[in-house]
């Protein structure tokens, strides 16, 4: 089975793996930066599934995957923002990033 | 697949581990922008020009720096004292095996042949310039926006407040 993996099934199970690897350190991590730079990893291998089959879809030319991973790559980059400015700000009430001493939603 | 393929695979996916499993959160950084960086070579193997040097202007070049900041502003670079996984991290790490499991089973077990295997597309920048203007009009105002708002409110939310602050 695996010596028939064809390119774009290469590339989706290059994506299976980072999106793996990503929930597992969003999952498992203990450091709310960390649990974001597994997001990020999702979302990236979500962009990567979708500049493939744009690569290898029957119609290249309407750009349409290409589109949307370019306005993916836009909306992560704004929930990257976010999301370490919600870190900071709560780091200065708690004085950690741990997410088990996370435990009040009172500031 | 060639070996180029394999190779960046191989570098993406050692960034990735790396990202997830160093002590040091700096170090972590530094891994993932290992990751981001074979992204965008896969990208461009890809024949996508545009989304791999977006990728790189907009992960390698802002995410990344955005997280050594968050990481130096917040003193995470410091080792916690419980070890860097929650207890939990047996369940965690199942749900992500089990998730891995049902993707991979799904790519190598679909039966769908694309028909579009050698094709090379070229795309010029004046295409995706032309489409951004055109058919993606609305999606790109909206993304301006989101944007806009999205910086506007991570500027407010890290805003250093002297009446409330501890």
């Amino acid at each position: 089975m695996i010596g028939h993996v064809t390119a774009l099934q290469g590339y989706l199970l290059l994506a299976a793996v980072l999106f793996a690897i990503g929930l597992a350190g969003a999952l498992t991590r203990r450091n709310a930066i960390l649990v974001l730079i597994g997001i990020e990893l999702m979302l990236n291998a979500a962009n990567l599934n979708l500049i493939a089959f744009w690569r290898y879809g029957p119609h290249p030319e309407a750009l349409t995957g290409m589109m949307f991973a370019i306005f993916s790559i836009a909306v992560a980059a704004a929930e990257a923002a976010v999301g370490l400015g919600l870190v900071i700000h709560i780091y200065r009430f708690t004085q950690t990033t741990d997410l088990g001493q996370m435990n009040r939603m009172k500031g | 697949m060639t070996i180029v393929f394999y190779l960046i695979a191989a570098i993406t996916i050692a960034g990735a581990l790396a990202a997830m499993l160093l002590k040091s959160t700096v170090h972590c950084a530094l891994a993932l922008t290992i990751a981001f960086a074979g992204l965008a070579v896969q990208f461009l193997e890809l024949d996508a020009q545009f989304a791999g040097f977006a990728q790189i202007l907009v992960y390698i070049g802002a995410v990344a720096i955005l997280v050594v900041f968050a990481i130096l502003l917040t003193r995470g670079s410091e080792a916690p004292k419980g070890g860097v996984f929650s207890k939990s991290w047996p369940a965690g790490l199942a749900i992500a095996a089990m998730v891995f499991a049902v993707l991979g089973w799904a790519v190598l077990s679909s039966t769908s042949v694309l028909p579009n295997e050698t094709a090379k597309p070229t795309v010029s920048v004046l295409e995706i310039g032309n489409a951004l203007m055109g058919r993606y009009v609305l999606p790109l105002e909206i993304i301006a926006v989101l944007l806009t708002s999205a910086l506007i409110g991570a500027v407010i939310v890290a805003k250093h407040e002297k009446g409330s602050a501890k």
